[in-house]
């Protein structure tokens, strides 16, 4: 049995604590009236800063209306949540005062999208982490089997973040927070300023009361899976009844899968994509998951090599190492595919509509969004190309952190530009909730780890995972006992 | 020169003419060859022969069909004939970049797939029309061989083949 150190929960404990101060911060620091964001504002082009000045141009191609830069002022325009503000402007009346209400609404959005980022990567990666589980269930996989109660203890953490994306979920409903521009007072009334009669036609799906539903549908679904799946497979180690416990298992993880791919794909569109009403893409779901899945994978990888050097897993040898490190490799280059796939349909038909997506996060994200496709692709595919580097944990560990830090990006590029817009920037409010649910993860999932035998003693591949050895692994010295 | 003598011990079972090699490795004794109806699991590793290094050739074949993408397109759509074709932008190769990138897949794979099969084939020495270097049709069927050179040990070798359970054992002249 795994003991939970002292040490690493007061480590853990001691990052909730921080986390916690800096949301705190980052809330009480947001602007709450025009006259604070105008001060901001101020301070920003006093400055002349990155921020400051791309706003400067985009006002610019917004008032030149001109033909070569079609896209840049519809993204502009695209990229207002508030209609009257676009109507004013237009008018070129009370310019400064609409600005200024943008850039609080953005502002004010600021503390919210940086918890949402860091909610939605840590949930995601949980999930597919028990989605990734039920799969090897199902494909009765004889590798993995040492490693089930590993993904399992991760799968832990998907009930705190469940439960906080259930408040953030109200909290949106309740129009606490400005994420959902559609949720914004007026959208669907055609007498009102804000109307838009775009999203309007969208209200069969897109409205309050249906996402607030759906949301929490998703989450009890997931959760239930996970709360099923757990306590059986502790049933199936002292189960011995003819394997009766593993089929229901296997059966239960089939249907989980079912209804996993239909959850995952609306839960993308109503809590990412829902950030951009006016765009869609039909491959958005797929992405996502892409994005989550490796860094599932990596997840499971980075938690095992730890526990293994703890020597918790004496089962686990650098076969396994091996092979979830060809699954982050082989993930990545699939996350690659499907980034691409969307990026260059949408870049090569140039439809405004869509193209919209796209201007907005090449002008204000330049960076994040070309530096993630280095970090996501071109370095985990030189550096876990090489064979004898996938059974190395160093180098895993080192391709790890930056496919994680790569697919944070991801996240953040999928959700600031339609929150905070040019107002982005990587500070306390970001950095502080990713140290906080970093926080509950490391409590969660070795707390979780420690409850359970590390061995699933019941599961008739067991013997032959124990056993497992990739061909080439045996050059370099690790023996197998047997062919 | 005279011809050169080699005995060959036959078996009929993959883990045997496995046990059978690692015997004769301990012994001392060096292996010409193996031939076996389909791929041993670790005779490869028994045999001590060394890894391949046919992965790390495709990788520089891969590398060559990216840039032979590059370059092609480059001059293709932007160097030669620069045109307008519906609005593409062909002011410089990275602003029309994602258009290329399907044939830079493609050419990398194209290029690292054929090139490596044909250094196997070099490497192995396979072509249409060679004459099959089989000494027993039984081989490529159910049975093994392994092949080991004699210097004047032909008993001593002999007694060591029968006990790893060899099920025939001739002493043939090589040319």
């Amino acid at each position: 049995m795994y003991q939970f150190s002292g040490k690493l929960k007061t480590f853990s404990l001691a990052l909730i604590a921080l986390g916690l101060i800096g949301i705190v911060i980052s809330f009480a620091s947001a602007p709450s009236t025009i006259d604070e964001a105008k001060e901001i504002i101020a301070h920003q082009s006093s400055h002349g800063d990155s921020h400051g000045s791309s706003h400067d141009v985009k006002e610019e191609a917004h008032s030149e209306a001109s033909v070569d830069n079609h896209s840049v002022e519809k993204a502009h325009s695209a990229d207002h949540k508030n209609d009257a503000y676009a109507e004013e402007s237009a008018h070129g009346s009370n310019h400064d005062d609409a600005h200024a209400e943008h850039v609080l609404h953005q502002l004010q959005n600021k503390p919210w999208s940086a918890l949402y980022v860091s909610l939605f990567f840590f949930l995601g990666i949980s999930l597919l982490v028990l989605a990734f589980y039920a799969a090897q269930r199902v494909a009765q996989s004889g590798w993995s089997i040492v490693l089930f109660r590993v993904m399992e203890a991760i799968t832990a953490n998907l009930v705190p973040t469940s439960i906080i994306m259930v408040v953030v979920v109200i909290a949106a409903a309740m129009h606490m927070n400005h994420l959902f521009p559609w949720m914004a007072e007026g959208v669907f009334d055609p007498t009102s300023p804000n109307y838009d009669p775009i999203v309007d036609g969208k209200s069969w799906w897109m409205n309050v009361p249906g996402w607030t539903i759906r949301s929490i549908v998703y989450l009890a679904i997931w959760n239930a899976y996970r709360w099923f799946i757990r306590r059986n497979s502790i049933k199936e180690d002292t189960a011995n009844d003819g394997y009766k416990t593993f089929k229901l298992n296997y059966n239960v993880s089939v249907g989980f899968i079912f209804l996993f791919m239909l959850t995952e794909s609306m839960m993308s569109w109503d809590w990412i994509m829902g950030l951009d009403p006016h765009w869609f893409s039909t491959l958005f779901g797929w992405y996502v998951l892409a994005s989550l899945l490796v860094s599932a994978l990596t997840v499971i990888a980075f938690v095992t090599i730890y526990l293994r050097s703890k020597g918790a897993l004496p089962a686990v040898n650098d076969s396994h190492i091996h092979d979830l490190a060809k699954f982050m490799f082989g993930f990545s280059v699939f996350w690659t595919y499907l980034w691409f796939a969307q990026f260059m349909l949408i870049w090569y038909a140039d439809i405004p509509e869509e193209t919209t997506y796209f201007v907005a996060r090449f002008n204000e994200y330049k960076l994040p969004f070309l530096g993630m496709v280095v970090m996501n692709f071109i370095f985990p595919i030189l550096l876990l190309l090489n064979s004898d580097f996938k059974s190395m944990p160093w180098f895993v560990i080192i391709g790890g952190i930056v496919i994680l830090s790569g697919h944070y990006v991801d996240i953040f590029v999928m959700v600031m530009p339609a929150t905070v817009g040019a107002q982005w920037s990587f500070g306390i409010p970001e950095f502080s909730a990713l140290l906080f649910f970093l926080g509950i993860f490391i409590f969660t999932v070795f707390s979780a780890f420690a409850k359970a035998s590390p061995i699933p003693k019941g599961n008739p591949y067991l013997e032959e995972s124990e056993h497992f050895h990739y061909y080439n692994i045996e050059h370099r010295g690790e023996g197998s006992d047997h062919h | 020169m005279e011809s050169s003598k080699v005995i060959h011990a036959f078996y009929n079972d993959d883990e045997i003419v496995l046990d059978a090699v690692k015997s004769v490795k301990a012994d001392g004794h060096h292996i010409e060859e193996v031939f076996c109806p389909f791929p041993v699991h670790g005779l490869d590793k028994a045999m001590g022969l060394a890894p391949t290094k046919l992965a790390i050739t495709a990788f520089f074949y891969g590398i060559t069909g990216l840039s032979v993408a590059i370059w092609m397109t480059n001059y293709m759509m932007i160097q030669d004939w620069p045109q307008d074709i519906g609005g593409k932008p062909s002011f410089s190769w990275a602003e029309n970049m994602p258009a290329f990138v399907p044939i830079m897949f493609e050419l990398t794979v194209f290029f690292a797939a054929h090139l490596m099969v044909i250094t196997f084939y070099m490497r192995s020495r396979i072509w249409p029309f060679k004459k099959a270097e089989n000494p027993d049709p039984r081989t490529t069927d159910d049975h093994f061989l392994m092949e080991i050179p004699v210097h004047n040990n032909v008993e001593e070798l002999t007694a060591l083949l029968e006990k790893t359970g060899a099920v025939e054992i001739n002493v043939v002249d090589k040319h």
